[in-house]
């Protein structure tokens, strides 16, 4: 079953210059809780995409299409981390919901989780960025989403904590099931995660080429079985600057 | 912590030295010139005192205050509106910027004098004569507020399915909440001196009209003496309500 289908052939911008395309047909389906990682070089297009794809920009030519019932179960970790900073680190999450009362229990399981447990009063200005970027995490995870646009949610963060997050995305994916679009430019990343890779050229960006990743949890978690996975397929890696 | 005790200390200590200072040269003067036309403080406080006693002052200060604050209200409330939509709508912004700049440089008296003489000498007419001076103030700020808002926080709003009550509560108004401040700020102080003139053409109380009265009897210490009473009051307001408001809306800032 496809959870997303997303088919877009110009993503115009106005610019001082004349007209700037920022992407050039790119068409892609995503299968029910499949994860999906995009990866592409810096300025491609990949952040507009991933808005298209949110129905946050209505300005392209194409069409988005999503299963029944998933556009309201949608999360969108954005690329900076995008907290209110008028608002504390609950108020930010308790926001995701018309009824935060109800959820109380999961906002505070959440928060312990991504490890910010005794944050929760502070505002977003007095946090570091990597203390953002989770608090980030957090508001997506709490939804329990069934789709989930990510945005380059782990870069600026040190290996070590960038690990322990994703270790968190997996262990909530296992525990509710989403169909994941993930874009990234750091392919040990994309591999770790992702069930398959598109490449994207650089701007205005197209599908350079796809790529399944049919490895084990335990070849995920080894560093040398992901440089063997990516020698193997170099001609992908190639293409592009990854 | 200590630091900004200081600051407040030191504050208030300048604060008292200029107003003295103030005082000090206003009664040397009048002790030099010696004229019935510049009295000393000391005679304007007993004035003062007087009026406060026999209600005359109370009476008058809050029939001001009352003006003051209901074109205030109704100059926030139209002139944000208006700037809100012509920040977010650019052809609203373009149709209505020449009706701007016309009200920008209208006059006050010119507003006061048309409203009495359309809507009568009426208490309606004197709110409207006012906030019609403030709103194209208002509605400047509000629009640069508008156009400043941030495009990252609305698409969070919408990612995150917040709807409109939630959008404006928590994502537009935090955004805009400085420059209601600034606009209500400049508008106190804009609205009362303008009452004051309003008061003085077409009204039978209030500070204005009280200031008309004792003009025509060329008593300056009265006059003197319902100004500055004014004066302590506007500052009370922007002392205990507006600065103290302004600190909380910031109090997320590093
Ligand atoms: N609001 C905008 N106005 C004009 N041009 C834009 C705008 N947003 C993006 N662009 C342009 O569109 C192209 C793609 O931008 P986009 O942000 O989608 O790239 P990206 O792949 O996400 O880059 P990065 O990896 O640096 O985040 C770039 O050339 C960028 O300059
Ligand atoms: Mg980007």
């Amino acid at each position: 079953m496809t959870a997303l289908k997303l088919a877009i052939q110009h993503k115009p911008f106005a610019r001082e210059d004349g007209e700037l395309n920022a992407i050039e047909n790119i068409e892609i389906e995503i299968a029910a809780n499949e994860f999906v990682a995009v990866l592409g070089p810096s300025g491609c297009g990949k952040t507009s995409m991933l808005q298209i794809a949110a129905g946050l920009d209505q300005e392209y030519t194409g069409a988005v299409e999503y299963a029944a019932g998933l556009e309201d179960r949608m999360a969108y970790v954005f690329q900076s981390p995008t907290l209110l900073p008028w608002r504390t680190v609950r108020q930010n999450i308790e926001l995701v919901f018309s009824d935060p009362q109800t959820h109380a229990d999961a906002i505070a399981s959440v928060l312990e989780a991504v490890g910010l447990a005794g944050s929760e009063d502070i505002y977003p200005l007095q946090l570091s960025m990597g203390m953002q970027r989770r608090a980030a995490l957090a508001r997506a995870f709490v939804l329990r989403p069934r789709l989930l646009l990510m945005d380059e949610p782990f870069v600026s963060l040190d290996e070590l904590l960038a690990a322990r997050l994703r270790d968190l995305l997996k262990t909530m994916l296992a525990g509710n099931p989403a169909s994941v679009l993930f874009v990234t430019h750091d392919w040990r990343e994309a591999l770790s995660l992702a069930d398959r890779l598109i490449f994207l050229s650089p701007g205005p960006a197209r599908i350079t080429g796809e790529l399944a990743v049919p490895l084990s949890p335990q070849q995920r978690s080894r560093p040398a079985d992901l440089q063997n996975f990516r020698d193997a397929n170099a001609k992908f890696f190639q293409s592009g600057k990854q | 912590m200590a630091s900004q005790r200081y600051n407040t200390f030191a504050r208030i200590s300048w604060m008292m030295t200029s107003v003295i200072s103030l005082l000090v040269v206003w009664w040397g003067a009048a002790l030099l010139v010696q004229s019935r036309y510049l009295p000393t403080p000391q005679d304007v406080f007993s004035v003062l005192a007087v009026e406060f006693s026999n209600g005359e002052l109370l009476f008058h200060v809050s029939m001001t205050l009352m003006r003051v604050a209901a074109s205030f209200l109704v100059a926030m409330v139209i002139g944000s509106a208006i700037g809100i939509v012509m920040g977010k709508r650019a052809w609203v912004d373009r149709l209505f910027d020449g009706w701007l700049m016309f009200f920008l440089n209208l006059p006050a008296l010119v507003t006061i004098v048309l409203c009495f003489i359309w809507f009568g000498l009426t208490e309606v007419a004197t709110v409207l004569a006012v906030a019609i001076n403030k709103i194209p103030n208002v509605a400047v700020t509000l629009r640069e507020g508008t156009k400043a808002l941030d495009p990252a926080y609305e698409q969070l709003a919408r990612a995150y399915r917040f709807g409109r009550w939630k959008t404006l509560r928590h994502v537009v108004l935090p955004q805009l909440a400085p420059y209601f401040a600034a606009a209500a700020r400049s508008g106190l102080a804009l609205v009362w001196k303008i009452v004051l003139v309003v008061e003085l053409l077409g009204r039978s109380n209030g500070v204005g009209f009280q200031i008309h009265l004792y003009f025509q009897l060329f008593d300056v210490a009265a006059i003197l003496a319902y100004a500055i009473s004014f004066i302590v009051v506007v500052q009370l307001i922007e002392t205990f309500i507006l600065q103290p408001w302004q600190q909380t809306a910031a109090r997320w800032r590093t």
